[in-house]
């Protein structure tokens, strides 16, 4: 089997869904930073969470409803050992980033922002981390303010950061990865500044959790979210862990069942945190799915991870570089596993058509960071991103076919 | 060596994507209107000059995939000395043979389009100036978008 051959050992046979032609061609997927492929582990504890276990957390005193709720915070557990959390109270589930980022506005920014406070973002945030805080900020009148990215090579400017951090600034929230740039941000540096000055920090982990080992004390953040999705786990689920103290402090982000203590006509004592946070039947299976992919990242090891994927990221971008007609976005080091391009006088959207006609799974389009394709001057790029099933030969054929594509449109 | 893709990408496709024609803007123009793609940034601006209830010249600008430029392009050869009422047939049997592979009658260039049906998230990029150009004979303001369409 061709996905074995380079790719990370002992994965052989965990990815059904990768052995298969596309268009009569052996599938090649390179849009991991979209979603991954799911192992048969995965699949498997879904399935015997259903076809066993299945009921409702924290209701039934039945025996099933015992197993369910068991499951429930073991995994929430896991997930706290997985980032080095000081305990699994810290472990808010979500249904993604996304909503763990729209968690933290609504709830600790409707408390702490005010008008004239400023929050910082950086030009390489995903629209995930943008619009709920354009929103905070119409609601507070607090402002937004952005770190720049200094051109195509997409590196953010730390000699830039202390001048960025003045009094007004409230919380500086950012991502860990670009799912564009690919640039690894150094986020203990920047939670590090951010600390002194009292201001409150927002790691967007969307694009790391999978890939290489988390430690949010080593961070230094008081916030940080990633979503199953991307790390082998199922759609659907996704952490926010919230340092103990900040979460004490929160009011409820939803209203429900599952959150509350007690519930009168008019008024509510809310449970303690995380389950404050959980309003209503949560996603369980999701949280089990969960688990078991932070259990075959840990066995596969996310330090092999993290090496496969700067090899692959590093492979591809040499391999790029030498070819002619080609605008290469990201650093030239210590990029992760992705690249973005474009091919001169082709646009993104053909070149993942026609490559998607050899079977290789692309992502073209603005990949959700518009305003950082406005700062570059670009519409859109191409983008192949890599995870621990993809091999250097895989990258190889993906070069055979750029080149082919480049001759087809004649640029 | 891409014979799956020839369907799509026809030679005249990939001629008008590249040498686009009446690619200018329209001096005394009065009617414009724009296209837009959200979910990949295309943009089309067509330029009409609109006599009584003729098209009298047309010119576009804009940029985007290879489909969309072709589609702009092409679209403005096909409907110059046109009428109202036959811009708006044209744009109904186009949308049906983008979206089916099937052509209701003679479309003429306008046929090399019906690779296009087969590759679904492609059908916006052909259909997108047609859209731009429905609302300019209709004499609307706003820039349609393919995001309000379907
Ligand atoms: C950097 C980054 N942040 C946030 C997100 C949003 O993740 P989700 O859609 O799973 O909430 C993504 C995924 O597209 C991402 O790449």
């Amino acid at each position: 089997m061709q996905h074995t051959a380079q790719s990370i050992k002992g994965i052989a046979g965990d990815f059904p869904i990768l052995d298969q032609k596309v268009n009569g061609h052996p599938l090649i997927y390179f849009d991991n930073a979209a979603t991954t492929q799911k192992p048969g582990q995965v699949v498997e504890a879904l399935r015997r969470y259903y076809e066993h276990d299945n009921a409702n957390v924290h209701r039934g005193i039945h025996e099933l409803s015992n197993r369910a709720t068991r499951a429930f915070e073991n995994a929430r557990t896991r997930a706290a050992a997985f980032i080095n959390a000081r305990s699994a109270e810290e472990i808010v589930f979500t249904r993604g980033t996304t909503e763990g980022i729209n968690l933290v506005a609504n709830s600790w920014g409707a408390k702490f922002i005010k008008a004239g406070d400023k929050i910082l973002l950086t030009e390489m945030e995903h629209h995930s981390n943008i619009v709920p805080w354009q929103l905070l900020a119409q609601r507070t009148g607090a402002q937004l303010a952005f770190l720049p990215v200094n051109g195509d090579r997409g590196l953010l400017d730390l000699t830039r950061l202390s001048d960025s951090l003045t009094p007004d600034v409230k919380l500086l929230a950012m991502t860990h990865i670009s799912n564009t740039l690919g640039t690894i941000n150094p986020v203990a540096d920047f939670c590090e500044h951010a600390r002194k000055r009292g201001i409150v920090t927002l790691i967007d982990a969307a694009q790391s959790a999978g890939h290489r080992p988390l430690d949010v004390q080593e961070i230094g953040c008081d916030f940080l979210v990633f979503s199953g999705h991307k790390m082998c786990g199922p759609t659907g689920i996704g952490v926010l862990y919230g340092r103990g103290e900040l979460l004490e402090q929160m009011p409820p982000y939803q209203g429900g069942g599952e959150m509350i203590l007690s519930c009168d006509f008019y008024e509510t004592t809310y449970k303690k945190p995380p389950h404050k946070f959980e309003a209503g039947t949560p996603d369980i299976s999701g949280a089990i799915g969960l688990q078991a992919a932070m259990n075959y990242l840990d066995e596969i090891g996310r330090n092999n991870i993290a090496h496969h994927d700067q090899e692959l990221g590093a492979y591809a971008f040499e391999k790029l570089s030498s070819m002619k007609g080609i605008r290469l976005f990201g650093p030239t080091i210590g990029r992760a596993g992705l690249v973005s391009f474009l091919l001169n006088g082709v646009h993104a959207h053909d070149v993942v058509t026609v490559a998607d006609q050899r079977g290789i799974a692309l992502r073209g389009g603005h990949h959700c960071n518009q305003p950082l394709m406005r700062k570059l001057g670009v519409e859109s790029t191409a983008r192949a991103s890599f995870y621990f099933y993809n091999t250097t030969a895989e990258i190889d054929r993906f070069v055979e076919v750029l080149r082919e594509i480049q001759k087809f449109f004649g640029a | 060596m891409f014979d799956d893709l020839n369907d799509l990408y026809q030679q005249v496709i990939l001629d008008h994507s590249k040498s686009p024609r009446n690619y200018s803007e329209l001096p005394g123009a009065n009617r414009t209107a724009q296209g837009h793609n959200p979910l990949c940034g295309d943009h089309v601006t067509l330029f009409l000059n609109v006599e009584g209830d003729q098209v009298k010249e047309i010119s576009w600008q804009g940029s985007g995939c290879a489909i969309s430029r072709a589609s702009a392009s092409i679209l403005t050869t096909a409907l110059k000395g046109k009428s109202v009422a036959e811009v708006k047939t044209l744009f109904d049997r186009v949308h049906d043979m983008v979206t089916t592979g099937k052509s209701n009658g003679d479309l003429g260039k306008l046929a090399v389009f019906a690779g296009v049906h087969k590759f679904p998230a492609r059908v916006k990029c052909a259909i997108l100036p047609w859209y731009a150009a429905l609302a300019a004979v209709e004499g609307k303001a706003e820039p349609v978008s393919t995001e309000s369409e379907e």
